[in-house]
């Protein structure tokens, strides 16, 4: 996360007043927030099909993720969005179509598989243990890294007590990262409903992932919430680097902070681009306002 | 209390700082809570870490003369800054965390500022939206890199990158650290250490310049006073531009070698300060009473038996635990069922709110509703009022131990005059802590300081038979009814303001024929009887057009005014006619100041109609004012108001013409 830079020493007079490095940073806009985008691809859908029973999820859908973007997946409801993040995360195996992650092919396998795998997620309907504390939710979130089994664990002694300490760092890391200091002993239960989203995200990056879905991150919050779960968005992706695939509603939201925007209607994609280039789609705008065919 | 006789005393914060470090070498000095884990610096460490901080500024361009903002929460690393800052000559300026970017504008290009200190992105933003109006900014530093990674980092730099490179520099050039100590040598007692900008009740904020001599004599009467030790420990949570902070956390600690303790973050200062459990703890009088608040509201959840042993012995201190703390005189039976309340009710209580170790606790600020002080008190925790402001470096009085009367603010502090100005009643004072000036602003300076060196408070009050200061009101504030009857508007606030029920009052009535008052519910109290009720509701403002809620501050009202009639002096500003408002006052719309205090000019003209409503007669009023959301985005409330009346009552005594 360290950052090197050189620190310039000051030559007395001819230091330019902030003001002015700014408006010189102002002229080049495009030098800063793009160049941590590749054309890398990390992940990509190949005309993918699913469908349950003869209900059609998805029809034949192709879109990619490039390393280190924010991807925004949209549509209306029942557009397949969150059948689309199940397929991605391995939960749903498609009919028909390839996913390609890492340069692998997909093969079929168990959300643990998944899980392992490098890709981490947060539900729509948050999807804590409600009964246990921030802390705890997202230890949760570092099982899969834990090497010692359920036996030394148990014991407590040397090995596994000096994993769980190196455990908790990553964890109280997250939390500082997050700002929930505040709630790390308090049941999530009992937590405010923008809070425990926070705590979900929280334990999705506790699995350290290259690829974080989230789905609907926003929902159901606030205005000033809105603002910070986006904050937080954006420092996971520019400060960890994790990749990130969102679905969200709220158009505002997608179009400040997603790269590259997917629409998907009746499962089938309908469009794909910058925010700009989706905005001014006839073929977006006909799907969210209605039109008579 | 320190080594050595008063006049080989340091006279700066830098020179307390290096004899700390070799006094206290392996003492603590500060704490802060890092990743759940407390983490502890000595005074060594803090010389070391100060050094290096120094060494780097003053490598990218810090010099004597420059002046430093300062912005974020309580921080180690930023307190270092106003030693580090203060070591070369130069002068920090903290400014208020919360301030949104425009307010902060006036004050950055008001000071001169050249280098900005801060805690985080959040600052780091502010900072650059208002860039371009500040063409004196040249540096940057901010303590938590977090989301600043891709920003143009031309003038920006990562405070541990600076201490970096004062290290570096401490490395490979030997003479570094001398040179060091010989700038801290040239320090002198009368040089500015701080300027300090007053939240402005009225008019743009001032720059209170002190010297290292008032921060420092300040500090050191102060731990005299409360006889405080370098084994006592504080926990700093109040914002470092205010003065109290900067006194009581940095001032004090420097002069007695005292520990500062850091929370992780706002919202756990309550908790860490269980964890610590600080023997000085300072608060304003609100933070008192949202404790209160928490602490009944859990009692009303709690079991029967609890509740009752509660009820039980609350009652048992109210009668005696204050005599109990003063040492006076109390009954066999109660000092028995005393020691018995402390352990089964008291102590857990004290623990509970992290006072356990608690030995002294200020209030000040504000007035401090007698009910609560006297709470705080019965429970064995040595509560005080203390009276002072930023232009006296805090001390004017304070309330000794043994001599505490609730509606007082105590005597004069060590080496500190006062005295009542015939006519207007306002008080004066002199002391080692009297302000140099006020930065730019001779006009201001002339006006607070009298030409034989007596400094006006701007508050009215009187000396009572005990000798102990009492204060009625702000002396400009203090005005007449049509008739004649003094009319001391913020001391019916403040009467008002300590029901629980009552969040914030403003009273009208200078000129008029008789006093009118807006009133803001207090949404935890008043939402908290809602819930116990059944009431619903969706926000403030429908909580408090609620009809129950109405009467209910009706029934306050008058029962303020019944009291109020009991007292000649005041008697005449019986509140006859008051409205509940329907937004809380707000210092993002300049309703309150920074530090919470009710800006009344500003109030009357934002809220005029309403106020001419209240005296034509009419029973309901509409009003639409424009809001400030937390994002700068704005918008309007607007709704319709009743206005309800309340009975008067006839003074004890003929309304008295005159004040005396």
């Amino acid at each position: 996360m360290s950052v090197k830079t050189e620190m310039p020493v000051a030559p007395a007079e001819t230091v330019p007043s902030l003001a002015m490095v700014m408006a010189e940073a102002e002229r080049r806009p495009e030098a800063d927030a793009r160049q941590r985008l590749t054309t890398e691809v990390l992940l990509s859908v190949e005309g993918v099909s699913l469908s349950f029973g003869g209900v059609k999820a998805i029809s034949d859908a192709s879109f990619d993720i490039r390393k280190g973007e924010i991807r925004a997946i949209i549509g209306p409801n029942g557009a397949g969005k969150t059948s689309m993040l199940n397929v991605i995360n391995g939960f749903y195996f498609p009919q028909q179509g390839v996913i390609t992650f890492k340069g692998e092919k997909r093969r079929e396998m168990r959300p643990y598989f998944a899980a392992t795998s490098g890709i981490s997620r947060t539900f729509q309907n948050v999807a804590l243990f409600k009964g246990m504390t921030t802390l705890d939710n997202m230890m949760a979130g570092r099982t899969l890294k834990m090497n010692k089994g359920l036996f030394w664990q148990a014991l407590r002694v040397g090995p596994a007590v000096a994993e769980e300490i190196r455990h908790r760092e990553v964890v109280e890391r997250l939390i500082d990262f997050l700002e929930i200091q505040h709630i790390r002993k308090v049941p999530v239960g009992k937590l405010p409903y923008g809070l425990q989203k926070r705590v979900e995200l929280g334990r999705a990056l506790a699995m350290e992932p290259e690829l974080l879905l989230l789905d609907e991150p926003m929902a159901g919050m606030n205005l000033e919430e809105k603002e910070d779960m986006s904050r937080f968005v954006l420092t996971i992706n520019q400060s960890l680097g994790t990749t990130i695939a969102l679905i969200e509603h709220d158009m505002g939201v997608v179009m400040d902070l997603s790269d590259r925007v997917v629409v998907l209607e009746y499962g089938r994609k309908i469009a794909d681009g910058t925010p700009d280039e989706v905005k001014s789609d006839p073929k977006v705008i006909d799907a969210y306002l209605g039109v008579s065919h | 209390m320190t080594a050595g006789p008063p006049q080989t005393q340091p006279d700066t914060i830098p020179k307390l700082l290096l004899r700390n470090a070799s006094v206290y070498a392996t003492r603590p000095a500060f704490r802060e809570k890092h990743l759940g884990i407390w983490q502890t610096w000595t005074w060594a460490d803090v010389r070391d870490e100060v050094r290096a901080l120094a060494v780097g500024l003053e490598r990218i361009g810090l010099k004597r003369g420059d002046t430093v903002a300062i912005i974020g929460d309580n921080r180690p690393h930023l307190y270092w800054t106003f030693t580090a800052a203060q070591s070369l000559g130069a002068v920090p300026v903290p400014l208020y965390q919360d301030s949104v970017a425009d307010e902060m504008a006036y004050v950055l290009e008001h000071a001169e500022v050249r280098f900005a200190v801060v805690e985080n992105q959040e600052q780091v933003d502010k900072l650059m939206s208002i860039a371009d109006r500040l063409p004196r900014l040249e540096h940057i530093v901010y303590d938590d890199p977090r989301g600043l990674e891709t920003y143009d980092r031309s003038r920006l730099h990562a405070l541990g990158e600076v201490q970096e490179l004062g290290r570096e520099v401490l490395r490979t050039d030997a003479g570094a650290a001398d040179a060091w100590r010989e700038k801290i040598g040239e320090g002198k007692g009368s040089d500015v250490s701080v300027m300090l900008y007053t939240s402005g009740t009225t008019g743009r904020p001032k720059g209170v310049m002190l010297t290292h001599e008032n921060v420092v004599v300040s500090g050191r009467n102060a731990n005299i006073f409360d006889r405080f030790t370098p084994d006592d420990t504080m926990i700093a949570y109040l914002p470092m531009a205010w003065v109290g902070d900067h006194i009581f956390s940095y001032g004090q600690a420097f002069a007695g070698g005292l520990t500062v303790c850091c929370p992780e973050s706002p919202e756990t200062a309550i908790d860490d300060r269980r964890e610590i459990g600080p023997t000085y703890f300072f608060a304003p009088p609100r933070v008192f009473e949202t404790m209160l608040t928490q602490i009944m509201v859990r009692m009303e959840d709690a079991g029967p038996i609890k509740k009752r042993l509660f009820d039980y012995f609350l009652k048992v201190a109210r009668r005696s635990g204050e005599k109990v703390l003063d040492g006076k005189p109390v009954g066999m039976t109660d000092r028995l069922l005393y020691a018995l309340g402390d352990v089964l009710v008291y102590g857990p209580l004290r623990n509970r709110i992290g006072f356990s170790n608690l030995r002294v606790a200020y209030t000040a600020g504000e007035a401090i509703g007698p009910e609560l002080f006297s709470f705080f008190r019965g429970l064995g925790i040595n509560l005080k009022q203390l009276y002072g402001q930023t232009e006296a470096s805090v001390f004017i009085t304070l309330q000794p131990d043994g001599e505490v009367y609730p509606e007082t603010v105590g005597k004069p502090g060590p080496d500190v005059e006062i005295k009542i100005e015939e006519g207007s009643g306002e008080v004066l004072f002199k002391s080692p802590g009297v302000f140099y000036k006020y930065f730019k602003n001779d006009e201001a300076t002339a006006a607070t300081k009298t030409a034989d060196g007596w400094v006006r408070t701007g508050d009215a009050g009187f000396i009572d038979a005990n000798g102990h200061l009492r204060i009625i009101d702000r002396a400009k504030d203090v005005g007449r009814l049509t008739n004649g009857a003094l009319f001391a508007p913020k001391y019916v606030e403040n009467r008002l303001k300590f029901y629980p029920e009552i969040k914030e009052a403003v009273v009208f009535g200078h000129g008029r024929d008789y006093a009118t008052a807006f009133v803001n519910i207090d949404l935890t109290s008043v939402g908290s009887w809602a819930e116990r009720n059944n009431v619903i509701y969706a926000s403030y403002q429908e909580l408090a057009g609620n009809p129950q809620v109405k009467a209910m501050i009706e029934r306050r009202v008058d029962e303020m005014n019944r009291s109020l009639a009991s007292e000649p002096l005041v008697s005449g500003s019986q509140v006859r006619r008051f409205l509940i408002l329907h937004k809380e006052l707000d210092a993002d719309d300049g309703e309150l100041t920074r530090t919470q205090k009710v800006r009344r000019g500003f109030i009357a003209e934002r809220y005029e109609s309403l106020i001419k409503a209240l005296y034509d007669g009419s029973r309901t009023a509409h009003i639409s004012v424009e809001v400030t959301y937390e994002d700068g985005r704005k918008g309007k409330i607007e709704g319709d108001v009743d206005i309800l009346e309340v009975k008067t009552y006839p003074s004890a005594e003929v309304v008295k013409e005159a004040a005396e």
